[in-house]
């Protein structure tokens, strides 16, 4: 499975929504009404699914389902 | 009895005193019990204690301020046992000392253990917790908290900071499953009230509206149902056990 199906995956099983809401430009918070406690369990979620740790700093930039597949595909690129 | 077979339930500071009383009580109850102190040879004289009769007690070094020795342990605990269902927050110290005379050091230490270390603790049981979408999560406070005391601000300001730290843990996070109390024992037998002179047990039994002290089998009794499913719609809640003392 690709980052884009995996990082889709996570997000509709951690919120609860439709594959067909998880567009890129679904903000998480916005549009896929994550609290920002989810927002948290979708950056551990996204650590333990790729092996690899992101730093508080980052997650300020992963608001969007676009922004956190772009974002995984240049750390694991 | 509760039955707790399926439970897994770390106690912090349980090598003795009230902690390794609720250790005892978990172990009667069929839960796996997990105990953290700071001594070795002490965490293992508990364990073997516990141990027999079919018990699940297990042990580790550890100390309540070290973040990452937190982390470790519990993942360590999770990876073996699959689930921590229950922490007990009951590691604590006292420094009493008279607020003109006390020391810094003194203030900051009480501090650091009572306070920070259950912040510690929850902060770095949580994350499994909130995988799990369960948990509880029980904070030993103390009348102290509530009422105050001459001669131990220090150990007053940390109990009370627990209180509220219980409460916005609370809300925190509810929407996860995961509940979190606060227990308030008030004047128990323990090593750390034997201290006291008969003057001052007598004083307390004289403003004890049950008119003694208490065991520490009477809060382990209350930690055994915050734990397990028959309180599942309390939380945020700070629970007296004392005798009737602070009663409102």
């Amino acid at each position: 499975m690709d980052i884009e199906a995996k990082v889709k995956q996570i997000v509709m099983d951690k919120l609860g929504v439709e594959e067909a809401q998880v567009v890129p430009a679904a903000n998480f918070i916005e549009d896929l009404r994550a609290d920002s406690l989810d927002t948290v369990e979708l950056v551990m979620a996204f650590e333990d699914e790729f092996g690899l740790t992101i730093p508080d700093e980052d997650q300020e930039r992963l608001r969007t389902v676009g922004q956190a597949i772009d974002y995984l595909k240049e750390k694991l690129g | 009895m509760s039955d707790l077979s399926n439970k897994v339930v770390v106690i912090t500071g349980a090598a003795r005193g009230i902690g390794f009383a609720i250790a005892e009580s978990f172990c009667k109850a069929q839960a796996t019990v997990i105990i953290i102190d700071l001594m070795p040879e002490a965490v293992e004289k508990a364990v073997n204690a516990l141990k027999g009769n079919g018990t699940k007690a297990f042990g580790y070094t550890g100390n309540v301020t070290d973040a990452a020795g937190i982390e470790e342990i519990f993942s360590d605990i999770v990876g073996k046992h699959g689930s921590i269902d229950c922490l007990i927050n009951n590691a604590g110290i006292t420094r009493d000392n008279l607020l003109i005379r006390m020391k810094e050091e003194d203030w900051q230490l009480v501090m650091d253990i009572n306070l920070k270390g259950s912040f510690i603790c929850t902060q770095k049981v949580f994350k499994h917790m909130m995988k799990a979408r369960k948990g509880s999560i029980v904070n030993m406070a103390s009348v102290i908290g509530l009422m105050g005391n001459a001669g131990q601000a220090n150990y007053a300001a940390s109990k009370g900071g627990l209180i509220a730290f219980t409460k916005s843990c609370a809300k925190e996070f509810a929407a996860r499953g995961v509940r979190v109390n606060a227990i308030a024992p008030g004047f128990i037998e323990t090593e750390m009230t034997a201290t006291l002179s008969d003057e001052v047990r007598a004083e307390y039994a004289r403003i004890i509206p049950l008119q003694k002290m208490g065991t520490p089998s009477d809060v382990a009794n209350l930690c055994l149902f915050l734990a397990g499913d028959s309180s599942a719609y309390i939380t945020g809640q700070t629970i007296a056990i004392d005798g009737g003392l602070t009663m409102q």
